[in-house]
C-alpha cells in the first residue's frame, strides 16, 4: 500500500509540472500548439493565438468576426468587388451552395500551408468556375482560358479591382510607358509661426552638440515641438521616448504603422517584430532590432530622406532591395541627393513602398508599406501611375524577373487586358 | 365515458378553436404578404424615381453640373438609378428587416443579375406578358420559404434608357421610356411572416 501512494504522488507530481510546464509555453510560445504554419500574413501574431481565436471553442463565427475586425475597413477602401453583402440576398442560395462566399474561412483558411497559396488563399485557383462558369459567352475573349488564370497578374481580383476594372484598362490603355509630365505629390511640411532654435531647447540632457544641432535643424524645430514635448509629455523627464509619444501627433503614420508588416506585432504584443523572425531575408548585423519610429528616423534629426531608403536597405537582404542602387529608380535618387536632378525627381523605397497620399488638401506618408501589395496592381495604379502608363505598369508589375532586379530593363512580360479590351471597342465600333 | 369525453374536449381545445381563431391559412394572412410588398415596392419606385429625375436627369441632363456614372468613386460622379437601388438593397440584406429585393432583367448589363430561381424565371416571363399585374409566388430557396412578389421595372427617366442603350455590355440598344425593362423582386422570408401556412395568393 505504501509502494502504491507513493505511485500516486508521483504521478500528481509529474501532472502537475506537466502542467505548468505547457501552461507556460502556451504564453510564452504558443506557436508551439499550432496546428500548422501561419500565412506570412499572419505569422507575427502567432506569438497571441487569442488575436484571431478570441474566445476559446468559438468555432467559425469567432474567427469570422477577428477577420472583419481587421481587414473590414481595408476591404471597404478598396471598394470590395465582392462584399459579403452582395451573397446574402436569398436568389443567390444555390451559388452559396457550390461555394459559401459571405465567408471569410470559405477561401483563407489558416493553418493549412499544404494548400496555401496566393494572398492567403486555400482554394484551387479556379474558384471563379462556381459563379462565372459561363463568361466565355460573355466575354469571348475568355473562351478557352483556364479558370485557374482568372487571378492572374493583370487580370481579375476578387476584392480588389481598382486598378483592373474595364473601364479603367480602357481609359489608360495608350499610355506611354514613360507618362510626359510625372506626376509627384510634394512632401507635406508644417512650419510654425516661430519656429525654435538651439537656443530655445528646453532639454535637461543637452551635454551632446550633435543631438541639439540635429534637432535644431529638422522639421521638429520648424514645427514648434520642443524637447519635453517628447521626452517629458507627461511632466517628467525619460530619455528614451515610447512610440505612443510618436503617436500623439502622428496618429495616421502610426496607424498605418501597426497595419503594415513592420509594426503589426505590436498590436498583439508589447513590441514589434524581432527582425531575426521576419520570413523575408535579412541582413545578419539587423537580426536583433525591432522596427519601430527611431529606427528608421534617426533620433533627432527625423531624415525623411534616410528613412525612404537607407534605413531600408540596413535590415532587408533581398534580391529586390539589393538591386535598387544599381537600378533606374536607385540612380534618380541619388542624382537628386546629388543635386544633379530636381527636388522630388528621385525614386527611394518609400516612393513606392511608403507612398505620400493627399486627402482633402493634407499629405502624409503612408506607413503600412503592405497597403499597395494586395494586390501589387494596387501598386500600379497608386504610385507607378504618376511616372508611368498604366501598361507598361502592369506589364512591369506582372514580371517576376523583373521585380527582382528592381526594374532594370523593359518589362519581358505583356498583360493581355488591354488586347481584349481593344478589342472588344474594335468589335462594339 | 370519460376518457371519451376528454379525447373530445382535447379534439376541440387543440384543433377546432386555433383554426377557428385563424391559427391556420385565412384570407387575412394571405392579403398580408401582398399588401406588404406592394407597400414596399410603391416606396421603392417612388424613391427611385425621384432620385432619376430629381438628382439625375436635372443636374445631369438639365443643368449639366455633374455626371453619373457607372464608375462614379474615380469619375467623382453621381451614382446610376440602379446603384441607388442595388446599394439600397445591399444595405437592407445587412440588417435584420426581414425583407429582401433585388432588380432582374431578362437583358440585364451583368449577366448575375438575370433571372436565377424559378419563379423569378416564371414571374418575368408572366410580367412581360401582363406588365400591370404584379406576380406573387411561394418559393422555397435553401430551405427557407419565401413569399416572393415581382413588379415591373419600368425605364421611368431619360437617364435609364440612355444608359442601357448606349452600355457596350447591353443586350439592347432600343429601350423606350416607361418599357418594361426587368423586375423588382421582393421576397419576405416566411417565418417571420406568419409562418408557410400564412399565405394563401390570390
Amino acid at each position: 500500500m505504501p509502494n502504491t501512494r507513493i505511485l500516486w504522488l508521483i504521478w500528481l507530481g509529474l501532472a502537475l509540472a506537466a502542467t505548468a510546464v505547457l501552461s507556460t509555453a502556451l504564453t510564452s510560445s504558443p506557436a508551439m500548439f499550432q496546428s500548422g504554419e501561419l500565412t506570412d500574413g499572419h505569422h507575427q501574431f502567432g506569438v497571441s493565438c487569442s488575436a484571431c481565436h478570441t474566445e476559446p471553442f468559438g468555432g467559425g463565427p469567432v474567427i469570422e468576426k477577428a477577420c472583419r475586425d481587421c481587414h473590414q475597413a481595408d476591404l471597404a477602401h478598396a471598394d470590395d468587388s465582392h462584399p459579403d453583402r452582395k451573397f446574402t440576398d436569398p436568389r443567390n442560395a444555390s451559388l452559396l451552395e457550390r461555394i459559401d462566399a459571405r465567408k471569410c474561412v470559405t477561401c483563407h483558411t489558416e493553418h493549412r500551408p499544404d494548400r496555401t497559396h496566393g494572398a492567403g488563399v486555400t482554394i484551387p485557383k479556379n474558384f471563379c468556375i462556381e459563379c462565372h462558369s459561363d463568361v466565355g459567352s460573355e466575354r469571348p475573349s475568355h473562351q478557352g482560358a483556364s479558370f485557374k488564370t482568372c487571378a492572374g497578374s493583370g487580370c481579375h481580383n476578387f476584392h480588389d479591382n481598382r486598378a483592373l476594372y474595364e473601364a479603367f484598362l480602357e481609359r489608360h490603355m495608350d499610355q506611354p510607358p514613360l507618362l510626359d509630365s510625372p506626376f509627384r505629390l510634394p512632401r507635406g511640411d508644417y512650419h510654425a509661426e516661430a519656429p525654435l532654435t538651439a537656443s530655445d531647447a528646453d532639454g535637461e540632457s543637452l551635454d551632446d552638440s550633435r543631438v541639439l544641432d540635429e534637432w535644431a535643424l529638422s522639421a521638429h524645430a520648424r514645427g514648434d515641438v520642443n524637447c519635453r514635448d517628447c521626452h517629458a509629455p507627461a511632466g517628467e523627464w525619460t530619455d528614451r521616448v515610447e512610440k505612443n509619444v510618436c503617436a500623439e501627433c502622428h496618429e495616421q503614420e502610426m496607424d498605418g504603422f501597426i497595419k503594415g508588416r513592420h509594426g503589426m506585432r505590436a498590436a498583439v504584443a508589447d513590441h514589434t517584430l524581432l527582425v531575426a523572425d521576419a520570413r523575408l531575408p535579412m541582413k545578419s548585423e539587423a537580426v536583433g532590432r525591432r522596427p519601430g519610429c527611431n529606427q528608421c528616423h534617426s533620433d533627432h534629426d527625423y531624415d525623411t530622406r534616410r528613412a525612404a531608403a537607407t534605413s531600408c536597405l540596413e535590415c532587408h537582404d533581398d534580391e529586390h532591395s539589393r538591386n535598387w542602387r544599381d537600378s533606374p529608380h536607385g540612380q534618380l535618387w541619388q542624382s537628386e541627393l546629388d543635386g544633379r536632378a530636381p527636388k522630388g525627381s528621385g525614386v527611394a523605397c518609400a516612393t513606392c513602398h511608403m507612398p505620400r497620399q493627399e486627402h482633402r488638401g493634407t499629405v502624409t506618408v503612408e506607413h503600412n508599406q503592405n497597403a499597395f501589395l494586395r494586390p501589387v496592381e494596387t501598386m500600379g495604379r497608386e504610385v507607378c501611375m504618376q511616372c508611368h502608363g498604366l501598361p507598361f505598369s502592369l506589364d512591369s508589375l506582372a514580371d517576376d524577373e523583373l521585380l527582382k532586379n528592381n526594374f532594370q530593363g523593359p518589362p519581358g512580360v505583356r498583360v493581355e487586358s488591354f488586347d481584349w479590351v481593344r478589342e472588344r471597342l474594335d468589335r462594339s465600333d | 365515458m370519460g376518457g371519451i369525453m376528454r379525447t373530445l374536449v382535447f379534439f376541440l381545445l387543440a384543433v377546432i378553436l386555433p383554426v377557428g381563431c385563424g391559427g391556420g391559412s385565412s384570407n387575412d394572412a394571405g392579403v398580408k404578404h401582398q399588401q406588404i410588398t406592394d407597400a414596399l415596392f410603391s416606396v421603392m419606385e417612388a424613391d427611385r424615381q425621384v432620385y432619376a429625375d430629381l438628382i439625375v436627369h436635372r443636374l445631369e441632363n438639365e443643368e449639366g453640373v455633374i455626371k453619373t456614372s457607372e464608375h462614379w468613386r474615380d469619375d467623382k460622379a453621381l451614382i446610376l438609378p440602379a446603384e441607388m437601388f442595388r446599394y439600397g438593397a445591399e444595405r437592407v440584406s445587412e440588417s435584420d428587416a426581414a425583407v429582401s429585393y433585388a432588380l432582374i432583367s431578362p437583358w440585364p448589363i451583368n449577366s448575375q443579375n438575370n433571372a436565377r430561381t424559378d419563379v423569378e424565371k416564371v414571374g418575368i416571363k408572366a410580367l412581360a406578358e401582363n406588365p400591370d399585374t404584379p406576380y406573387y409566388a411561394t418559393e422555397t430557396l435553401a430551405g427557407q420559404h419565401y413569399f416572393t412578389a415581382l413588379y415591373p421595372d419600368r425605364a421611368v427617366s431619360q437617364a435609364c434608357i440612355q444608359c442601357h442603350n448606349d452600355h457596350r455590355d447591353s443586350p439592347r440598344d432600343d429601350f423606350e421610356l416607361d418599357e418594361v425593362m426587368g423586375a423588382i423582386v421582393i421576397r419576405l422570408p416566411l417565418e417571420k411572416w406568419g409562418g408557410r401556412r400564412s399565405v394563401r395568393l390570390e
